[in-house]
């Protein structure tokens, strides 16, 4: 119980950090546009080339500016020296990665949703008609870039060159996320959509696995 | 000293027996001819690199439970020494590929994992140079590593269910279906031979790391002195 209220009250402070600023959010925004935009000019983007690159061309742009955007999460703790008050306050030092990775999954599904109808205008795609099943594919896809991307964001706060070694630790590990999130989202913007349950299954299983490896060694991600 | 170059005497013959067998004993495919005797160091080195992944794994959980450096320094070094032997298979792999397939490169399973195996450890190793104080250095790598070694099983299935549109390699499909005994034999002692010099180079790297170790100590004791 005290997990989950430790949680809930972390992240209602993560969630008020962001929303006071609004600096990661507008910043995550421009970036996934100007990908978006700067994509269409290594080929051509017509109807049926879009389609066959878009969903990919999405999911990239995402991560990139996942591993972006998750560089601030721990970072803003050390800058300010609170994270060893965070530490005392909280038992179970799982919630503090609990709420962090909740709160890095809202902003990332929060753009995300932004940037879709975007993506649908400027690639030509209808996405009106899976806009559901296209909302499971981007929670779960974007729940394992946060899950993977909180706990290595600890890591690389603490290291050199942190703004290029996030990535590279995280992108990586992500490969899979990427080609099961690509992967169901092409089933969903095909012609005739379909949904492969094979791959939110596989999402899932990513989930779990890294959530579980979240929970037994986070607690050393924090030690001082 | 002496039993160190023993050792290396060892491995050297073994090492020069796997290739006798892979040039002279195992017979030629009839299909690919000489080409394919590369598949005995190809293949042991791709097992081997694989073993020795799992021997850093396995240092990188000891650390984080012991907290003793002498995982942080078996880890380093077969992690070094796995990803010499991952490159020995990307480099062997497109030799091999042109002639057989007539392309250096096919975005196949296993081919791609092992690239995206090969980057994991890179990376690893990396990290390693970018953490100043040593403690944290290798918790922090200790972490990445355990990270990357539970990737690797989803790497590979997710290249496999979606990415894998070529057919089947042929000498690979089916785990070596329908090689000759005599090549299996060879296939193993091969495989024997690598991990004999996997156990020799991360022996040699192991007793560097722990010279770099002591002269670390040292050095922090002579700073606080």
């Amino acid at each position: 119980m005290s997990l989950l209220s430790n949680t809930t009250v972390l992240l209602g402070k993560e969630l008020r950090t962001e929303f006071r600023s609004r600096e990661l959010l507008t910043t995550t925004v421009v970036f996934i546009l100007m990908i978006i935009v700067l994509f269409s000019f290594t080929f051509d983007p017509t109807y049926t080339e879009s389609r066959r690159f878009g969903p990919g061309l999405l999911w990239l742009a995402f991560l990139f500016a996942a591993s972006l955007m998750l560089q601030p999460c721990f970072l803003r703790e050390q800058n300010n020296d609170t994270l060893s008050a965070l530490r005392l306050s909280v038992g179970d030092p799982f919630a503090i990665f609990l709420a962090k990775l909740a709160a890095n999954t809202l902003f990332l599904l929060f753009t995300e949703l932004l940037m879709l109808p975007v993506f649908a205008i400027l690639y030509n795609v209808p996405v009106l008609r899976v806009f559901g099943q296209l909302v499971l594919v981007f929670f779960l896809g974007s729940l394992g870039v946060s899950i993977a991307g909180t706990a290595l964001s600890a890591i690389s706060a603490q290291a050199r060159m942190r703004e290029l070694l996030l990535p590279l630790l995280l992108l990586p590990i992500l490969t899979p996320v990427l080609v099961a999130s690509t992967q169901v989202t092409a089933g969903l913007l095909d012609p005739s959509p379909f949904i492969e349950w094979q791959g939110i299954g596989f999402l899932v299983v990513f989930d779990v696995v890294f959530l579980t490896a979240l929970w037994l060694f986070g607690e050393y991600l924090l030690e001082e | 000293m002496k039993k160190q170059v023993l050792a290396a005497a060892v491995v050297f013959f073994l090492v020069g027996a796997a290739a006798y067998g892979a040039f002279f004993v195992a017979p030629t495919e009839r299909t690919m001819g000489p080409i394919q005797r590369i598949f005995y160091l190809h293949v042991s080195s791709a097992w081997t690199g694989l073993t020795a992944f799992f021997v850093c794994f396995v240092a990188n959980l000891l650390y984080v439970f012991r907290r003793q450096p002498q995982w942080d320094w078996l880890s380093v070094s077969a992690a070094e020494v796995g990803l010499v032997f991952t490159s020995v298979v990307l480099v062997t792999g497109p030799i091999w590929a042109h002639p057989v397939w007539g392309i250096w490169w096919t975005w196949d399973a296993r081919l791609t994992s092992t690239f995206i195996l090969w980057l994991l450890y890179a990376c690893f190793l990396l990290l390693r140079t970018l953490v100043e104080e040593p403690d944290r250095r290798m918790l922090f790598s200790a972490l990445f590593g355990i990270f990357a070694f539970i990737d690797v099983p989803l790497v590979f299935g997710s290249i496999r269910w979606w990415r894998t549109q070529h057919p089947q390699p042929v000498v690979m499909g089916g785990s070596g279906s329908g090689l000759d005994p005599t090549m299996w034999k060879v296939l193993f002692f091969s495989w024997f031979a690598m991990l004999a010099l996997m156990a020799l180079l991360i022996r040699a790297r192991y007793m560097m790391e722990s010279a770099r170790g002591a002269l670390e100590t040292l050095r922090q004791e002579s700073e606080a002195v």
